[in-house]
């Protein structure tokens, strides 16, 4: 499934907050049904990168183009109707309702109530607390939960690619695990990731290719594979 | 629901209402009448206020400038049809059909008004929008204090007097019925998401600026209906009726109702429609009352007296009207927001 041809294509992409250039010409590609993750130390960019490509920020230059398209210059929820959908830092679930109407309004943009209904009982499947929890206000879930939650909901949409931004963060060593276990699964569903990680060793085994970030350009790229090998690599991020 | 069905459910207040205020308007004494009037137009302009205050969660301030534009518009159109005479028809049915038109001209004026407005300032959030409203409300009223053809400071008196208790009723039941249906759609869920975290909406495809400036036209085009009502009941149409007072008080009402509740913006409004007729000597005092309402609310309910619950989700009144449409909204609990109904739950609409 790894070589079917780029689903995102990143070309020179250049943010700035202020004065300050916070990326400074990012150029990367995920193809369809790939996982790819951006790892890097706090204030590479990976963040932002994610933000500019979903649109909720405005890029001051480059190109994103998203299934053949160019988005850069649309809006965030155009971009959310072609197929991908953003799974923000902090979760960005919403707090005061319910897990159910949290993923009711993940297909918000979808029309086909029985297609809806059996992805619930999908999200349901694949997150057995989050149906325990159905009723319950999302602000009372677990730090895990909500990110099981906004995985889940950014499913609902049936996107073509995932951005998620530090699913592991915060969490402890067990449901890590799970939330993994559930992207490799997602992923085999034909979902393309692009995935930010702080936890680079998870991040590095789960995906395809890789790019490491540093001060807002690429310094290194590769499969997952070469990445975990790379001496550079170990000592910067790995931590040996 | 099939949609024949949830038409006739539009048009039942209305076939029900009529007949009810076409007797109440023939046997109202003239002072009470105008109680009436006004304790409806209250109700028009807190349900409409609502839509952008409390369903969206955007904080208007500029309430009393629509109302100005809708009733001038109005003023202008009805004056000068007075003396005009539709041919075959009686007077006063003429002049019931010009003033028709003329409160729809003035939700139209009004609406392009929050076009105008809303498009450039919903962009800001909080307090900025707060003030952007409360200044466009004053340059609405000075630039009405500055122009001749308005009347300026005087205003406009001696208009005909249209307003009566049969159309404000009806209006009262269309501003109602628009808020409820707006609630219960995927349109309503989409401002129901901006209200709860803008940033999440537009990740799951909401087009928050684009809903936020619908919410805050709508809210307007009713503003401008309640401005033409009320300027056609007591025959006068002064900057004076229109200042940001005026937008306060209808904030209040809102919030004292509970933001997002469309029965506590109702209840909330009469109630302090007719409490300040009632204390009509202190007139003068009726700034402090407001500020005294609203520090007991924040301190006892701050959530207001509904919160954002409504009438037909309470559990007495389900027991009163047994309806298994409701029964079934209701058992999926009472969460805080309206965003419940699971028979429309996924955009069915």
């Amino acid at each position: 499934m790894s070589d079917a041809g780029p689903i995102l294509e990143v070309k020179d992409l250049r943010v700035h907050y202020g004065a300050i250039e916070a990326l400074r010409g990012i150029s990367l590609e995920v193809s369809d049904g790939q996982v790819v993750a951006l790892i890097g130390a706090n204030g590479a960019g990976k963040t932002t990168t994610l933000r500019a490509v979903s649109r909720m920020l405005r890029p001051s230059g480059g190109q994103v183009r998203f299934r053949g398209e160019d988005v850069t210059r649309l809006p965030s929820h155009a971009v959310v109707a072609r197929g991908m959908a953003h799974a923000p830092e902090g979760r960005g679930i919403f707090l005061n309702l319910s897990v159910r109407e949290n993923l009711d309004l993940g297909a918000y943009l979808r029309r086909d109530r029985a297609g809806i209904a059996s992805d619930v009982e999908r999200a349901y499947t694949l997150f057995p607390i989050l149906a325990e929890r159905r009723a319950q206000v999302a602000g009372t879930l677990s730090g895990g939960e909500q990110q099981m939650l906004a995985v889940a909901r950014a499913m609902m949409s049936r996107p073509k690619l995932m951005l998620l931004d530090e699913p592991s963060l915060g969490l402890a060593p067990q449901v890590v695990e799970r939330i993994f276990g559930v992207l490799r699964e997602v992923n085999a569903s034909g979902v393309a990731l692009l995935l930010v990680e702080q936890n680079a060793h998870k991040a590095l085994q789960l995906a395809h290719r890789a790019y490491v970030l540093e001060t807002g350009t690429v310094v290194m790229q590769g499969t997952g594979r070469e990445l975990l090998a790379s001496p550079e690599v170990r000592k910067a991020y790995l931590g040996e | 629901m099939t949609r024949a069905r949830a038409l006739l459910r539009s048009f039942l207040p209305f076939l029900v209402g009529l007949p009810i205020l076409v007797v109440l308007e023939a046997v109202t004494p003239p002072d009470f009448s105008l109680i009436l009037v006004s304790v409806g137009v209250n109700v028009i302009l807190a349900v409409s206020l609502n839509v952008v205050n409390g369903f969206t969660g955007q904080f208007s301030l500029g309430h009393a400038g629509f109302m100005a534009v809708g009733a001038y518009t109005a003023a202008k159109l009805t004056t000068a049809l007075a003396g005009v005479e539709l041919p075959f028809l009686p007077q006063v049915l003429s002049d019931q059909i010009f003033f028709a038109l003329a409160l729809s001209a003035a939700m139209a004026a009004a609406a392009l008004a929050g076009v105008l407005v809303g498009m450039p300032s919903l962009r800001l959030r909080g307090d900025y929008l707060a003030i952007v409203t409360l200044g466009f409300g004053e340059i609405i009223r000075s630039v009405i204090e500055n122009l001749k053809a308005l009347g300026q400071a005087t205003g406009l008196s001696g208009l005909p007097a249209r307003t009566n208790l049969v159309w404000v009723g009806i209006s009262v039941i269309a501003t109602v019925v628009m808020a409820y249906r707006l609630a219960t759609s995927t349109q309503g869920r989409a401002l129901f998401a901006i209200r709860e975290d803008e940033i999440a909406a537009e990740a799951m495809g909401v087009d928050t600026t684009g809903y936020k400036v619908r919410a805050f036209v709508i809210s307007a085009a009713y503003a401008g209906l309640a401005g033409a009502l009320i300027s056609h009941a007591i025959l006068l149409a002064t900057p004076r009726m229109f200042t940001f007072v005026r937008s306060i008080e209808v904030v209040v009402m809102v919030v004292l109702g509970g933001l997002g509740s469309i029965t506590g913006s109702v209840v909330a409004a009469a109630l302090l429609t007719v409490a300040l007729e009632l204390l009509r000597e202190f007139q003068a005092y009726r700034m402090v009352v407001y500020a005294l309402l609203l520090i007991a609310l924040m301190l006892l309910r701050p959530q207001g007296i509904f919160g954002t619950r409504e009438l037909w989700n309470l559990a007495l009144f389900r027991r009163l009207f047994r309806s298994p449409r409701l029964a079934a909204a209701a058992t999926s609990g009472a969460s805080p927001t309206e965003i419940r109904d699971d028979s429309t739950t996924g955009g069915a609409v």
